[in-house]
């Protein structure tokens, strides 16, 4: 072997291109990461939604529309009324798939993210990597589904194509919230199954998902006003089909989506660096 | 691996000052009401290689962790490379290596995906890693298993990848914190092997070990530490010179007996420590020592002459075993 010139660290390694890109370097490495598994997520990505189309979309869909002349809840046929809040839920689940076991997996299972702070990554630049990635993941998730969503002609027109970037971006909000909760996680002692029944499954069912929020009695419907994925579900309507909402509605649904999502990456932020360096 | 232009530290022959690549004054670190580290002071110079060494609990793990800029100091002051690691740690973690206890490897990558990753956190260009891969796969006997998962590794397998995976970015520091406890005699060796190599090399290398024979193998000049404080300072043999003799009689009665046995013998040789299983006898010549028992009619069930070890030391310092 030819013989290399040992140079020092204080020669190859720039610590300002570190302090510039290390949030980029900690979504390369969970973006590699999740590559390991890129069947399982392009099955779920695709899998889901044609399962979820076929059965609801078009089975109860069909069903329904016979009933209501293809006018089903908000005055359109029932694939439109569900397409936005499913894409919604695609992008929620995708992104929490990422910002869940991922960190359990950085600070506990084999403490990756230690090694990452070992090498000049501050717990600031790690926690925005997994953000980052798991958005590169929400990003597939939801155009594979938007398009499976066209093919099935859920949407009127191209206006439609807002829902992308807007679920990209209330993905990123919820996840950042769950990346938060995550950091404070010891193991994982079950709490991701907890979350996922007694959160993710109540939120699944009552923000208006396959119903208008307005059926529901006031007493449950509150359950719909904080689920982030009424709001998504919301925004998406509007820009599906034009489903009514006013400007003061918009800001809100927008405005909730961005305090959930900067206070999650600000906890997550302040909760990584702290366990980094306990 | 071989490299060349490694500023060497020249221990034996040069007298101009040496640069230091640490420098702690009245070090400490305390959690609530319990001191981990009590103020200690210690330097490192630029290809030295450094050991501390103590039982566990001694506060070793805890002044690496401040050393390798992870952990804030309580009190005191603290220059690695010559900065502050309170103010401007990433920057200094990015000119260290760091060896962590526990191999903190990524699992669900390949052997050479570990190494090319660890790389891109320090901003390293993929020109720049491919060739780097191929050495440190040779340094650490791993070129056969480059595309094996990390999970199919033996435990010592994973040490020489973790320590080449610490080796990616040329550190002007290499932080190993118990390199090879948890390895079998084979795979310390190997490992031995192969920080020797990097201290023949003139890296600057800190060792913690609660292994004495490691301490000796490894290191120009360690600290003994014990309840967060260095009980000395030196290089091992000038330790073992300073603090006990050169030869040690190991003598078993057993254990009911040896208290008894200890007050006929205690005038042979230049100390003794009774252990609950087997006296020490410190003497110049083990031989001579143990003849002198033997000629009191006094049979131990097992005998051992030896050489003084840091063992000795630390048993002389602190009253108690590395192992306690």
């Amino acid at each position: 072997m030819a013989q290399t010139q040992w140079r020092g660290a204080s020669a190859i390694v720039d610590t300002r291109r570190i302090a510039k890109f290390g949030a980029f370097y900690a979504a390369e490495y969970r973006v590699r990461n999740m590559l390991k598994w890129w069947q399982a997520i392009v099955a779920f990505g695709i899998g889901n939604p044609i399962l979820y189309l076929t059965s609801i979309g078009i089975g109860v869909g069909t069903l329904i529309d016979r009933h209501t002349n293809g006018a089903g809840p908000d005055g359109v046929k029932y694939l439109a009324f569900i397409a936005p809040a499913l894409l919604a839920t695609s992008a929620l689940q995708g992104t929490m798939d990422e910002v869940t076991f991922p960190v359990v997996h950085g600070f506990d299972w084999r403490k990756v993210f230690f090694a990452m702070h070992a090498a000049g990554l501050t717990g600031k630049q790690i926690a925005q990597g997994v953000i980052m990635s798991a958005v590169a993941r929400t990003v597939f998730t939801v155009s594979v589904y938007w398009l499976i969503l066209w093919f099935f002609d859920a949407f009127d027109s191209l206006r439609a194509l807002w829902l992308i970037p807007i679920n990209v971006f209330f993905g990123a909000c919820f996840g950042a919230v769950l990346m938060a909760v995550s950091s404070y996680m010891k193991e994982d002692d079950g709490w991701f199954a907890i979350i996922g029944r007694f959160v993710i499954a109540p939120m699944f069912l009552f923000s208006g998902t396959f119903y208008s929020l307005s059926t529901l009695p006031l007493s449950v419907r509150w359950v719909g006003w904080i689920s982030p994925l009424w709001h998504a579900t919301e925004i998406g309507r509007y820009f599906s089909y034009s489903h009514p909402i006013s400007g003061q509605m918009l800001f809100i649904h927008f405005g909730y989506m961005t305090v959930l999502g900067v206070a999650g990456i600000l906890i997550a932020n302040r909760k990584f660096a702290l366990r980094l360096a306990a | 691996m071989s490299w060349t232009n490694v500023p060497r530290l020249g221990l034996m022959s040069a007298p101009e000052p040496k640069e230091l690549m640490i420098s702690a004054t009245n070090l400490s670190k305390v959690y609530g009401d319990f001191t981990a580290v009590a103020g200690i002071d210690f330097q490192v110079a630029r290809g030295e290689a450094f050991g501390l060494l103590g039982p566990n609990g001694a506060g070793k793990s805890t002044t690496m962790r401040m050393i390798t800029a992870t952990l804030q100091r309580s009190g005191g002051d603290l220059r690695i490379l010559g900065k502050d690691p309170d103010k401007v740690g990433p920057q200094i973690r990015a000119h260290l290596g760091v060896v962590p206890q526990s191999d903190n490897l990524d699992t669900e990558l390949k052997v050479h995906e570990n190494l090319y990753i660890y790389g891109r956190y320090f901003g390293l260009s993929k020109k720049y890693l491919t060739k780097k891969i191929d050495e440190l796969l040779k340094f650490a006997q791993l070129e056969d298993k480059r595309n094996a998962k990390v999970d199919q590794l033996s435990g010592g397998m994973k040490r020489r990848l973790t320590i080449a995976r610490a080796l990616v970015n040329e550190p002007e520091v290499l932080l190993l914190d118990e390199p090879t406890t948890g390895l079998d005699p084979q795979a310390r060796h190997v490992l031995w092997d192969r920080l020797f190599r990097l201290k023949e090399q003139g890296v600057t290398l800190v060792i913690t070990t609660h292994y004495m024979d490691e301490a000796e193998q490894l290191c120009d000049r360690l600290i003994v530490m014990d309840q967060g404080k260095i009980m000395a300072e030196g290089s091992p043999a000038s330790l073992i010179q300073e603090h006990s003799s050169p030869e040690v009689v190991e003598v078993r009665f057993g254990s009911d007996r040896n208290a008894d046995v200890a007050q006929d013998i205690a005038h042979i040789g230049d100390r003794m420590d009774v252990l609950p299983d087997r006296i020490l006898i410190y003497a110049q010549d083990g031989e001579v020592a143990l003849a002198e028992i033997i000629a009191l009619g006094l049979h131990p069930i097992t005998s051992l002459v030896r050489r003084s070890s840091l063992e000795d030391v630390f048993l002389r310092l602190t009253g108690r075993t590395l192992v306690d």
